[in-house]
């Protein structure tokens, strides 16, 4: 790629200002020989990620996308994932432009601002395989705890069934939101396989919904589709959650397999981790449901004079207007960080974000079958994306100190949410983490 | 917004407090929004009805109207069976500000007991009301 900023119109409307001819008669001045005739001998352009490792081997540090060696190599995702974010991305978030406390709305000042929240729905929508996406809330916690309330508003029952193999700290959440005001929640037990047990469900009476999360707690892939059916069949809404969006790049999208309500995290989608927030709490819904939808929505219209135009849309269902009965007392949304996953997503496109999830798939089955050759037990034997379950020796702990020491953390302890899994670490491998890293870690797990 | 000589009231309905009326249709009876709630509203833009078949007792929130700038609840002025909804207005939610009392119509019920609509208000009380406020 050319970065000449002219087209060829654009200089030969220079060359007439100035009288010559043509770009030769331009530089007639300089003497033929001092002239060069053919293109330098440059290298081919190199991707990012071998721009970065270029350049940081040229400073003399072996790294990885970024990997300083005295940066720990962290094998944790359970909700906030390491992944190599697109320089452009912090360049075009620091323009003054975005730069404000409040996100602002007026139509009149603000089609920027809004246009960019519309594409982050259209973005979002299409990601997830629903009809209509909010302008997001405020993590993915609180988008479980709101798409729960509105499944009950819109059937009008009060008890929800939710997995037990959802993020625990989601489901902290959803109680603190839930039990003040009486509504009953019933925990979904895990199956020896690590997915939802829904067996119990047959007893259960007046449900508005049930709610379980894929890729889950445990990485395992849920049978979103056979869940999905068994809810349209006893007219229960189907919500589905997520912590890694980028799962779908090569999963079925939960849409497509029946769920009434997707939200979940978005952090993946170009935000760092910053050590657990903010985050970005991603919400979309089937049409039919979109009046009670929480949080802020931008639609497109025409202005007087038939122009397109970007306008907040549906603000009836917002506390400004319904006072008490809103469908959420959340009025805001995480308008920096649905900027970052919109220029993520259109970053990377839809073929780059199918390689993408390709490559942590591949990755962590990597390092899921160099642990089962060295002898540790995988927990669960469902297909996972970028996380799994493994069962370590119980004098673990002792290996995992010695590594923390070694800068690799050795995933997270399970046994502090799940006391039955003791010994068991959930592990995460994501694009960051290269084939070297992986069984660097493996040998020192071993030794 | 329109002055109180220019509102429409009908002689042949009963009124509620919160700006509902009740038509007596044979057996059944059909509810809408008085030509006062259609004003103060301004252009609606949606209404939420029932399904038919729900039960609801008097004084129950059945529905509500949504407007460029506020959204009000629906109350039952009787109770019953939600026997059909006007499907006109899915499409047509205008109907409720051009024709608050024919094509406006929001639901039909078979009453439980027809003896409540003794309670409400008719013409002259509901006028009252209005003037009081």
């Amino acid at each position: 790629m050319r970065y000449l900023p002219h087209t060829p119109e654009d200089m030969a409307a220079m060359l007439q200002v100035v009288g010559v001819e043509s770009m030769d008669d331009l530089f007639s001045t300089v003497p033929d020989e001092c002239r060069r005739r053919s293109a330098p001998d440059l290298p081919e352009p190199l991707t990012e990620w071998e721009l970065d490792d270029h350049m940081a081997t040229l400073s003399g540090k072996s790294t990885t996308h970024g990997h300083d060696d005295g940066a720990p190599m962290v094998f944790i995702g359970a909700g906030r994932y390491e992944h190599f974010i697109p320089e452009s991305i912090n360049y075009l978030l620091g323009r003054s432009e975005f730069t404000t406390a409040y996100t602002p709305y007026q139509p009149e000042m603000s089609q920027g601002t809004l246009q960019a929240i519309y594409e982050y729905q259209t973005l979002t929508a299409r990601l997830l395989g629903l009809e209509v996406a909010n302008a997001s809330l405020y993590d993915g916690a609180s988008a479980l705890a709101e798409a729960l309330l509105m499944a009950m508003r819109i059937t009008r029952k009060k008890k929800v069934a939710l997995s037990g193999v959802i993020h625990p700290h989601y489901r902290q959440v959803v109680q603190t939101y839930l039990d003040p005001a009486g509504l009953e929640i019933v925990l979904l037990p895990c199956l020896e396989n690590g997915r939802t047990d829904i067996s119990g469900l047959q007893d259960v009476e007046d449900l508005a919904a049930v709610a379980v999360q894929s890729p889950n707690f445990f990485g395992c892939i849920e049978d979103l589709a056979a869940l999905g059916n068994m809810c349209r069949e006893n007219d229960v809404l189907f919500i589905t959650a997520f912590t890694e969006p980028l799962a779908y790049g090569i999963l079925k999208n939960p849409g497509l397999q029946g769920a009434h309500i997707v939200c979940g995290e978005g952090q993946s989608l170009g935000i760092p981790r910053w050590f657990g927030g903010p985050g970005l709490g991603m919400f979309a819904c089937k049409r039919q449901y979109m009046r009670n939808m929480p949080g802020r929505l931008v639609g497109q219209t025409l202005d007087k004079q038939g122009r397109r135009g970007f306008v907040l849309t549906l603000a009836t269902r917002e506390q400004h207007i319904r006072r008490e009965k809103a469908t959420s007392n959340i009025c805001t949304n995480s308008s920096l960080c649905a900027l970052s996953a919109a220029m993520y997503m259109a970053s990377l496109g839809r073929t780059g974000i199918r390689e993408l999830a390709r490559l942590n798939y591949d990755k962590a089955a990597y390092l899921r079958e160099s642990l089962r050759q060295a002898g540790f037990r995988i927990r669960f034997d469902t297909p996972c994306f970028n996380e799994f379950v493994v069962e370590f020796p119980p004098d673990f702990e002792l290996t995992y100190n010695r590594l923390l020491k070694k800068n690799m953390v050795a995933g997270l302890p399970l046994s502090t949410w799940y006391p039955e899994l003791k010994h068991h670490y959930l592990l995460c491998v994501t694009e960051t983490r290269s084939r070297a890293d992986m069984d660097a870690f493996v040998k020192e797990v071993l030794s | 917004m329109k002055e109180m000589n220019e509102l429409d009231v009908p002689d042949d309905l009963y009124y509620t407090e919160d700006h509902e009326w009740v038509r007596m249709k044979g057996e059944n009876v059909t509810i809408g929004v008085s030509d006062y709630a259609q004003d103060q509203l301004g252009d609606i833009v949606f209404v939420e009805m029932p399904n038919s078949g729900d039960q609801f007792k008097k004084g129950d929130e059945f529905g509500t109207v949504e407007s460029v700038k506020a959204v009000a609840e629906l109350y039952m002025p009787i109770g019953g069976e939600v026997i059909q909804t006007n499907q006109a207005l899915e499409d047509a939610p205008e109907l409720l500000n051009q024709s608050p009392y024919a094509d406006g119509w929001i639901i039909e019920i078979k009453p439980e007991d027809v003896s409540q609509l003794e309670t409400i208000l008719d013409k002259h009380a509901y006028l009252k009301m209005l003037k009081g406020s």
